[in-house]
């Protein structure tokens, strides 16, 4: 999932043809202070942080400008800001229209019915979870005719727009169809759409990428979002990997397991914070990289937890064992290994010659690693 | 009788000179199954496993009668080997491949809909009949013949209860791994008729997951049309919301799709639900026992 900051999906939108405020991003104050001097952005102006979470309005990551010397104060506040955790170093300025009514159109994934799926609300400008579900019209679009033109004027009438608005609005929701499509898109949302006269402007720009298509937009592999600097390091080696708060390592096969081996620990009174999927690997060089990443995490105890299928026993002890012989010893973590299914024998083998124990039972094993997480705690240090 | 698959299953393998696809279709042979043609696009001619590899599946299809299709080959691929098995007139293709965009799976989805073929997965471990034949990746050692009916998101999860079923001495009907990406071909409810309807099937497991709605939507199907008992299991309880935990779309946003949910709403459809996988086989034999006194 790539979550493209504003400024990044409406570049999205201005090549498919989408209107758009007239707009700059800059990066400094003075910067910002230039694009209105020159001309590039007209004043009045609105200046908004360019990041990933919501709520910017309310957050004070959003401000009006009336003059150059305001831009510049505006410009500084808002790049000095920690927005929920997220340090802003973009910032994008852009003239103010005069609104008329302020919209909300999208195009998302129906997981169930199997489409995409065309959502307008004409309660714009607010959160869409917010808005009554009676006031939201959602059209499945089925993949092979596409959008069709019943579907933009049903769209069009959820909106209250007619004549050169409704046409307004088949233009801009051609063009996003074809940008939800042509861009691997999970998500398109323009959350206000505004209509400015006749016309309709889109003020917001939400877009999120798929993961699964970056074989064919390489540009998108490049932009970084959320992650922890361990977390780019696995994405790079192919290793699903979450950091949360926690102290319990757990390295499991299969996003199931994975999660079910987290309710395990949890119920147990474990504080599982470092997760690592192998996913269908048969390289016990892949289970090496994934123990020394793990390493690195400082987790206070291991479970490996392995359902042997694609991914066999045996390759899963010769890595482990190989990633024990490599890890520091200052980054050496007590372990508790479980691994069942192909080659179970084989592996359990490796792993006894190693002088690692496995056990059978999910139960017995999430016990021993909660048990062995608080008695390698420091009483009174931070956990 | 089983679901999908039977004794009559003849499987074309695309992708059969792969890692995967070479390993499988030794597990599936050794299964039991009829694996009859391989299809890699340039290795016509070679044998795999002892099976003919062909340069297209219409030319499988043509030599050697093959009426379901395993896909293992890569994600940027994957969409044109089942266009090319559907056209083919294959009517079952299980996709193992994961990461195949969600995009391609819309078109896939809907293609092979419109031309009456069924799609599972991708990013699934297949179906599984003990005794009588298997499409995909389920491990040999985990599966044994019996009267349990199990579908399932998950993959290693579905090794590790179906295999918990096992250790109690019983067995399956039949064992479907829908996968768990955010578009399937065959989803809880697709498959919830045709355990119904078979007649080796006692009683059903269902393996569910965090994120989507495909539980709710199973539940709605269970308290209306459904008649044998459920027990069921879903993953994901205490996972954080936002984050995706490991490489399917589990993922919980916007309140939608959590653990509670979907528990919630089984358990109003009648369902047993375990709160670990290791009580599967538990509420397994507890039902059985309590429909046995009946």
């Amino acid at each position: 999932m790539v979550k493209l900051a504003e400024w990044r999906g409406k570049e999205i939108f201005r090549k498919y043809g989408v209107p758009l405020p007239t707009g700059r991003v800059a990066r400094s104050p003075s910067e910002a202070e230039q694009w209105v001097r020159d001309g590039t952005v007209p004043l009045p102006c609105v200046i908004k942080a360019q990041v990933l979470a919501g709520g910017r309005g309310k957050g004070g990551a959003v401000r009006f400008a009336q003059t150059p010397e305001e831009v510049r104060t505006a410009a500084a506040a808002i790049l000095a800001l920690d927005f929920k955790g997220e340090k802003v170093r973009e910032i994008l300025l852009e003239g103010k229209l005069a609104i008329a009514k302020e919209l909300y159109v999208a195009i998302a994934l129906d997981r169930s019915g199997r489409t995409p799926i065309l959502l307008t609300s004409p309660q714009g400008g607010v959160e869409i979870e917010s808005v009554d579900d009676a006031a939201i019209v959602r059209q499945p679009v089925h993949p092979f005719p596409g959008l069709t033109g019943y579907e933009k004027r049903r769209a069009a009438q959820s909106l209250g727009l007619s004549g050169a608005a409704a046409r307004s609005l088949s233009t801009l929701l051609d063009a996003l169809w074809k940008a939800f499509n042509a861009e691997d898109a999970e998500l398109i949302e323009v959350n206000p759409l505004a209509l400015v006269g006749e016309s309709l402007v889109a003020l917001d720009a939400k877009v999120i990428i798929e993961d699964d298509a970056t074989f064919r937009h390489p540009e998108y592999s490049e932009i970084l979002d959320d992650r922890t600097p361990l977390e780019e390091i696995a994405r790079e080696k192919g290793i699903a990997f979450v950091q949360l708060d926690g102290n319990i390592g757990v390295i499991a096969n299969g996003a199931g397991l994975t999660m079910a081996t987290l309710d395990v620990l949890m119920e147990f009174g474990g504080r599982p914070g470092i997760f690592l999927d192998l996913g269908g690997t048969d390289d016990a060089a892949k289970v090496t990289e994934a123990f020394l990443l793990m390493a690195q995490a400082k987790p206070r105890a291991v479970f490996l937890n392995i359902f042997g299928g694609v991914t066999r026993c045996d390759t899963v002890a010769n890595g482990l064992v190989q990633a024990m012989a490599e890890i520091p010893a200052a980054q050496r973590f007590p372990l508790v290994a479980r691994i069942r299914g192909n080659n179970e024998v084989e592996g359990i083998e490796i792993l006894r010659r190693a002088g690692i124990v496995a056990l059978s039972s999910l139960k017995e094993s999430a016990q021993s690693v909660v048990a062995a997480a608080q008695r390698d705690a420091p009483a009174g240090g931070p956990a | 009788m089983s679901v999908l698959v039977t004794t009559e299953t003849r499987v074309v393998v695309q992708g059969i000179t792969g890692h995967q696809g070479t390993g499988n279709t030794r597990q599936m042979k050794l299964f039991g199954t009829q694996v009859v043609a391989g299809v890699t696009p340039g290795k016509a001619g070679t044998e795999v496993e002892g099976v003919p590899v062909f340069d297209s599946v219409q030319a499988a299809v043509d030599r050697t009668a093959a009426n379901a299709s395993c896909i293992f080959v890569p994600a940027p691929f994957a969409k044109d080997a089942l266009l090319e098995a559907v056209d083919a007139g294959i009517r079952l293709v299980v996709i193992v491949t994961e990461h195949i965009p969600f995009h391609d799976m819309l078109v896939m989805y809907h293609y092979a809909k419109e031309r009456g073929a069924r799609i599972v997965g991708p990013n699934c471990p297949g179906v599984a009949a003990p005794g009588k034949a298997k499409v995909g990746i389920i491990p040999n050692v985990v599966l044994h013949p019996g009267r349990i009916g199990v579908v399932s998101r998950s993959g290693t999860l579905t090794y590790e209860v179906v295999n918990g079923i096992r250790e109690r001495g019983l067995g399956q009907s039949t064992c479907i791994g829908l996968g768990g990406d955010p578009v399937v071909g065959t989803s809880f409810v697709d498959a919830l008729p045709w355990f119904e309807d078979d007649p080796d099937t006692d009683l059903l497991v269902l393996v569910g997951e965090i994120g989507g709605t495909a539980e709710e939507d199973a539940a709605e199907y269970l308290r209306h049309h459904f008649t044998k008992p459920v027990v069921a299991y879903i993953a994901g309880r205490a996972a954080p919301a936002g984050k995706r935990m490991g490489h399917a779309g589990a993922i919980i946003s916007r309140g939608k799709g959590t653990a509670q949910s979907k528990q919630a709403a089984l358990e109003a459809a009648g369902a047993r639900v375990g709160r670990f996988p290791f009580e599967i086989p538990d509420l397994v034999v507890e039902v059985l026992k309590e429909r046995g006194r009946r």
